[in-house]
């Protein structure tokens, strides 16, 4: 499973990274694998405010649909238009072209409870 | 969803060591991709060849005086028109014109040249072989015919794709490329695993279903995989035959047919000869006359989105229909899918919606199949 060691994550294998005062969101390399092929991700509209545990969008795999959970309560900014051509970008780079949406965070003391890449290894595989 | 074990195909261990996941499905714990991902699976099938473990295929051989007599009660195709190493799409039917299963019948001979050593074939769902079987015994009093069920002793595999004739053909002393589609030959592969070659499949692509005693599966699967590996061929999985099918329109029981779905409402013409007698025949002819109700159509996503099994079709906001099959269809590259709609409704070009994530989405009624099989092609 490959990891940034810059994000932060969720229990639900959301990534997080910080750019300037915008935080970055996306799906983590362990939850692309286990979906295997990604045919689309539907997203949420710029400038939608949501809460942490909102849904934000729905990404679909070969096999099923599942739901998208903000890491961070906020304004989404910015939605990455390039996954509706090429929802594959998810399983190719997860942590980079697959990336999904900025938000403007609106309570930044919500980073400090999301789990560092090692918390969220443990998480995952359980060690 | 499952209960008590799941049953394996001969060749599970191989799955599991060539890092297949792993799925249940009809009661059997199936691959249900390889490393590739389904994507990639489908597409080497339609562009090279596919190999796919079918092993929970369920076979049935019906021998005996009566046996054509026999079946041609209870299939919905009129066997009689078969020939002797032939196969034709059918179906088994309930009184009231629902379906039990929709089998593959193959008419086989022990020896090519004698009629006498004719004998018949049943090839079953695995979801319904239990029932199946069932419903062929409970209908076999007054004929005089032997029922077996060989699945256990005999092994399926399919070879699908544009290379895939070429490909076995090398393979055996059978001269596969003189196999009509539909036709079956005996043969051997490598001169040694006595095998029955099927010109049929579930993909939409030219190629074999191949039939042939288990304790050889091993060495058929790899045998086959390393002859084709430098044209790339590979396993796939049972998401890429879900997807391949799909294109090409062939139903899957339990979505597009079953117990409350007749053949003459999902489209299944070919399968029926109504000029004949058989279980379900009246029912079948009275909807055939007056027209169906309700029919299976293929729509397109005019809103992205990916439908699925099970999501309601409106029709200007009300309720008319269920998806039977949707998903992205990799060769076509849309947002494709399969519904049940009231007949008035049927026509291409008929704007639907489909509720996907609680919202409604635009679709649109398209012409079916939304792949044409390699194999129906003029040119």
């Amino acid at each position: 499973m490959k990891l940034d060691a810059n994000a932060r994550y969720t229990d639900s294998h959301e990534w997080v990274r910080q750019e300037g005062d915008v935080l970055v969101c996306g799906i983590t390399d362990h939850a692309q694998e286990e979906l295997s092929d990604v045919v689309y991700v539907e997203l949420p509209e710029v400038g939608d405010s949501l809460k942490k545990g909102d849904r934000f969008g729905v990404i679909e795999s070969v096999k099923a649909a599942s739901d998208l959970y903000m890491p961070v309560s906020g304004e989404i900014i910015a939605v990455n238009q390039e996954l509706l051509n090429a929802p594959e970008l998810v399983n190719k780079d997860p942590y980079g072209k697959g990336w999904m949406i900025k938000i403007r965070p609106s309570d930044p003391s919500e980073w400090d409870a999301l789990l560092s890449p090692e918390e969220y290894e443990k998480s995952v595989t359980g060690a | 969803m499952t209960t008590g074990t799941l049953r394996r195909t001969a060749l599970y261990r191989w799955h599991a060591e060539h890092s297949a996941r792993m799925t249940s499905f009809a009661g059997w714990e199936m691959p249900v991709q390889y490393a590739d991902g389904p994507l990639a699976e489908h597409h080497i099938t339609r562009r090279v060849a596919g190999l796919f473990d079918i092993d929970h295929m369920v076979q049935i051989e019906v021998r005996g005086p009566q046996a054509e007599e026999y079946l041609n009660h209870l299939l919905t195709y009129d066997i009689t028109r078969l020939k002797p190493f032939r196969a034709h799409y059918t179906c088994l039917c309930y009184a009231d014109g629902g379906v039990v299963d929709d089998p593959v019948v193959y008419q086989l001979a022990e020896t090519a040249a004698d009629p006498k050593t004719s004998y018949y074939l049943l090839v079953l769902n695995a979801i319904n072989g239990a029932k199946g079987m069932a419903w062929l015994r409970a209908h076999s009093g007054p004929f005089d015919v032997t029922l077996r069920d060989v699945s256990e002793e005999m092994c399926m595999f399919a070879l699908q794709g544009p290379y895939a004739v070429q490909l076995l053909d090398h393979l055996t002393d059978a001269n596969l490329a003189a196999v009509p589609r539909f036709g079956v030959v005996a043969g051997t592969l490598w001169g040694e695993v006595p095998t029955l070659f099927s010109r049929t499949g579930y993909t939409g692509e030219d190629g074999f279903e191949i039939f042939l005693p288990s304790e050889h599966a091993w060495r058929v699967w790899e045998g086959i995989l390393t002859a084709g590996s430098s044209m790339g061929v590979k396993p796939v999985g049972l998401a890429a035959r879900d997807s391949l099918r799909f294109e090409a329109c062939m139903p899957l029981y339990g979505n597009e047919i079953g117990p409350h779905r007749t053949p003459i409402e999902a489209g299944l013409k070919f399968a029926l000869s109504l000029d004949k007698e058989f279980i379900g025949r009246d029912a079948l002819l009275k909807q055939a006359l007056e027209g169906p109700a309700e029919v299976l159509v293929g729509f397109e996503m005019c809103d992205r989105s990916v439908p699925r099994h099970g999501h309601t079709v409106q029709h200007h906001g009300r309720d008319v229909g269920t998806v039977t099959t949707g998903m992205y269809a990799p060769t076509i590259g849309r947002y494709l899918g399969m519904a049940y709609v009231p007949a008035e409704l049927a026509q291409v070009g008929t704007e639907i919606e489909i509720i996907i994530h609680d919202r409604p989405r635009r679709a649109r009624i398209v012409p079916r199949p939304f792949y044409t099989p390699a194999y129906r092609r003029s040119n």
